[in-house]
């Protein structure tokens, strides 16, 4: 349940669920669904997409990324709004997908009318849909990463912060260089696993400082890495994408946690 | 100079298991990010001033024919001269040149980058003239023959303990036996050294930090004095500078230098700002007989007409390798070339080609700390991946990448397909994974395991659920 301000009755939001929450944790995904309900929206998620281009438009292959941008245009015409829960791909559809149309008029305009519509999610709850209040329940401690394409694409950095002050039981400790990448980068961390390493061990340095229980972000590839090094250095630390804190599903097993931990 | 950063992987990994390299590089991060923090803290300014900035470079970059000419004719109507090298073998010969013409035998050197772009002390001393670098942090990486890792720090790869040794086998001879010495130590030292070679000098080398087409002046910025021992000690001084060094006016320079000081070393100003115009007047206490200016091309033209002219922009301050993770962890040296970090990555595929500096612009996460900090607000991060975009027209691009992404785009491009493919492809990892969760080592995937887990996926996918919840009439 969530109070919110707004007026959201009625409006349509079609999630864009991420390649990422698509295939490795679609909680994420059902967090968001959640969120979004609660605040009164109605929500739909089209058949026709599957990634928003990012991987071949990071790698140059400008021609392909195009194509897939088209397919996210194409499937997100009509709905009211676009919501996000990564500041990556937020990212990528709300700053490059009119940079990757400069020399192609129509479908920069339409680029642009979809970036117009497209929100990251702790944005849109705080910003469209004026959340104030979570019903949402979560004892530990916790430290929030800075993803770096919501961070500094979409300016997403005290509004995860808000949300999370409405988390009964929840105790927020910020660690340092909480601004620093990862070491994630997409391709980058499997093109330069040692220097990826070194960034990601130093996140998980910065981590442990705060004696946090749990790491908390808004971007699943992030996560994964940085969960991924937590469990090879057997940091007792669980990693959750903040939606799903924010929508109370924490009995969900943690970000590579099984049946057995 | 010669380019190594078609070995940047090896470099790296070699840096990375270099365990002094390391300290030196941990204390050196923090220093540099806190001390620019506080600056701006104190600079409400700043963001405006960034502003500013950007368009006064814009606008000089827009114009900078005029701008070049006006200020050849104000060096040349002040008693200087102006020498104009396309390439870096005619900066070589000039320099050379005007220090033959003068038989020099000894010549002390500013810290100059436009001099090491165009590796000026090897053209110095195979001429048989000896070359002195009398900024300390370049003194010590001269004595230790290598090239300078930082664009602002040249040494700061080094630790007090490698000076110490340093020092003693060149001064010393080996007697102290490359005992820890402190810092004050060392500096008093090099001093001692550096003094004689000042007193000694035929030729004085700087670079220009700012060019002023008004009124043909130069700016020269150190915080040790020894640019300005550079230029007026010795009968001849010679400054090379690119040619984007330009501004039109003495009060774009103003505005630009508290940019630099700031965002270079946190200072409000750095402690020695001089302001070179002409050689020595009749009257003038102190200052070179003879003044001349290098303006360095060197493929900066080639930059004007296309995206890259944003990257002209840039006034060395170092900001974005200070700022940036990959730096951080490898140092200067890994990229292989004059000019390291964000903006070396862009500049070296410039200066010296595509192939052969293939991973550059790749070794970057596009996480944008070194824009967000750039006080002339330069793109690195779009600039890094239009190289990027380059490479892959050019068929520069590995074939597994290739190959990856065009797998993957057949499927993506095909979303009912990807979605089925992917549900089977999901379930059956979900299910191999379920009871751990994670997987240490999985066929293919050793880049990613190798260093962390791989979290396994939850089993069905998004989409699959999300079918079944739509079924289900939820």
């Amino acid at each position: 349940m969530t109070e919110n301000r707004s007026s959201s009755a009625g409006k349509r939001v079609g999630l864009f669920p991420t390649c990422l929450v698509d295939l490795f944790r679609p909680s994420v995904g059902f967090a968001t669904v959640k969120l979004l309900e609660d605040a009164g929206y109605s929500v739909d998620v089209p058949d026709g997409q599957t990634c928003c281009g990012q991987p071949a438009y990071n790698n140059g292959d400008d021609e392909r990324a195009r194509g897939l941008a088209r397919q996210v245009i194409e499937a997100y015409r009509g709905y009211d709004y676009v919501v996000v829960p990564s500041g990556s791909c937020g990212g990528t559809i709300i700053t490059h997908y009119s940079e990757m149309f400069r020399n192609d008029r129509e479908w920069q305009d339409a680029a642009m009318e979809l970036a117009g519509r497209t929100w990251e999610l702790t944005r849109f709850l705080r910003e469209v849909a004026q959340v104030e209040s979570l019903q949402a329940n979560y004892t530990g401690k916790v430290t929030y990463h800075d993803s770096c394409s919501g961070l500094r694409e979409l300016n997403i950095r005290e509004q995860p912060r808000q949300l999370l002050t409405g988390v009964t039981g929840l105790e927020l400790r910020e660690m340092a260089d909480t601004d620093v990448c990862c070491g994630f980068g997409g391709t980058f961390c499997v093109k330069y696993p040692e220097i990826s390493e070194r960034m990601v061990s130093n996140k998980v340095e910065n981590i442990r400082q705060t004696g946090a229980d749990t790491l908390l972000a808004g971007d699943l590839g992030c996560l994964m890495n940085m969960a991924g090094r937590l469990q090879r250095e057997g940091v007792p630390v669980k990693a959750y994408h903040v939606a799903e804190i924010l929508a109370g599903i924490d009995d969900t097993p943690a970000i590579g946690e099984g049946e057995t931990r | 100079m010669k380019s190594t950063a078609h070995a940047f992987k090896a470099n790296a990994n070699r840096a990375l298991k270099d365990d002094q390299l390391q300290q030196a590089l941990a204390k050196a991060k923090d220093g540099f990010v806190l001390k620019r923090a506080k600056a701006f803290e104190h600079y409400p300014e700043f963001e405006r001033l960034r502003e500013h900035g950007k368009r006064i470079k814009d606008h000089t970059l827009a114009h900078l024919d005029h701008y070049l000419e006006r200020f050849e004719e104000q060096v040349k109507a002040r008693g200087g001269h102006v020498h104009w090298a396309e390439t870096e073998q005619e900066a070589r010969e000039i320099i050379v040149g005007i220090c033959r013409k003068h038989k020099a035998r000894s010549v002390t050197k500013g810290k100059t980058m436009a001099g090491e772009e165009v590796s000026l002390n090897e053209a110095i001393e195979e001429a048989g003239i000896e070359a002195v670098e009398t900024d300390l942090g370049e003194y010590i990486i001269q004595l230790a023959k290598e090239p300078p890792s930082h664009i602002i720090a040249p040494a700061v790869h080094k630790t007090r303990q490698q000076i110490s040794e340093l020092f003693d086998t060149h001064h010393h001879k080996g007697a102290l036996k490359a005992k820890l010495r402190e810092v004050p130590e060392l500096v008093n030292e090099a001093r001692g050294v550096l003094r004689s070679k000042f007193l000694a000098s035929d030729v004085g080398i700087t670079g220009a930090n700012f060019l002023v087409a008004e009124t043909g002046s130069m700016f020269l910025v150190t915080n040790e004095g020894n640019g300005d021992l550079t230029h007026t000690l010795p009968p001849v001084h010679i400054a090379i500078a690119g040619i984007e060094k330009l501004v039109p006016r003495m009060e774009d320079a103003s505005a630009l230098l508290r940019l630099l000081a700031r965002s270079a070393t946190g200072q409000d100003a750095s402690c020695y700002t001089t302001m070179v115009t002409g050689p020595k007047r009749e009257g003038d206490p102190d200052g070179p007989e003879e003044f001349h200016i290098v303006l360095l091309d060197n493929g900066r033209t080639r930059m004007l007409g296309n995206q890259f002219r944003e990257m002209l922009r840039c006034i060395r301050c170092g900001a974005c390798m200070n700022h940036c993770p990959v730096y951080s962890a490898i140092g200067g040296h890994a990229y292989g070339w004059v000019y390291p970090g964000p903006m070396g990555s862009v500049l070296t595929p410039m200066f010296v080609g595509l192939d052969g500096t293939k991973d550059l612009p790749n070794a970057c996460t596009l996480n944008g700390r070194c824009q967000s900090v750039c006080p002339v607000k330069i793109p690195l991060p779009s600039l890094l991946r239009d190289l990027r975009q380059q490479q892959f027209e050019a068929g520069l691009v590995g074939k597994s990448t290739r190959w990856g992404l065009g797998i993957w785009g057949f499927f993506a491009r095909r979303p009912g397909l990807y979605h089925w493919a992917s549900g089977l492809g999901m379930r059956l990892l979900g299910r191999l994974g379920r009871r751990r969760g994670r997987f240490s080592s999985l066929p293919m995937a050793g880049a990613w395991t190798g260093s962390r887990d791989f979290p396994a996926p939850q089993g069905k996918t998004f989409h699959q659920l999300w079918k079944q919840r739509k079924e289900s009439g939820q």
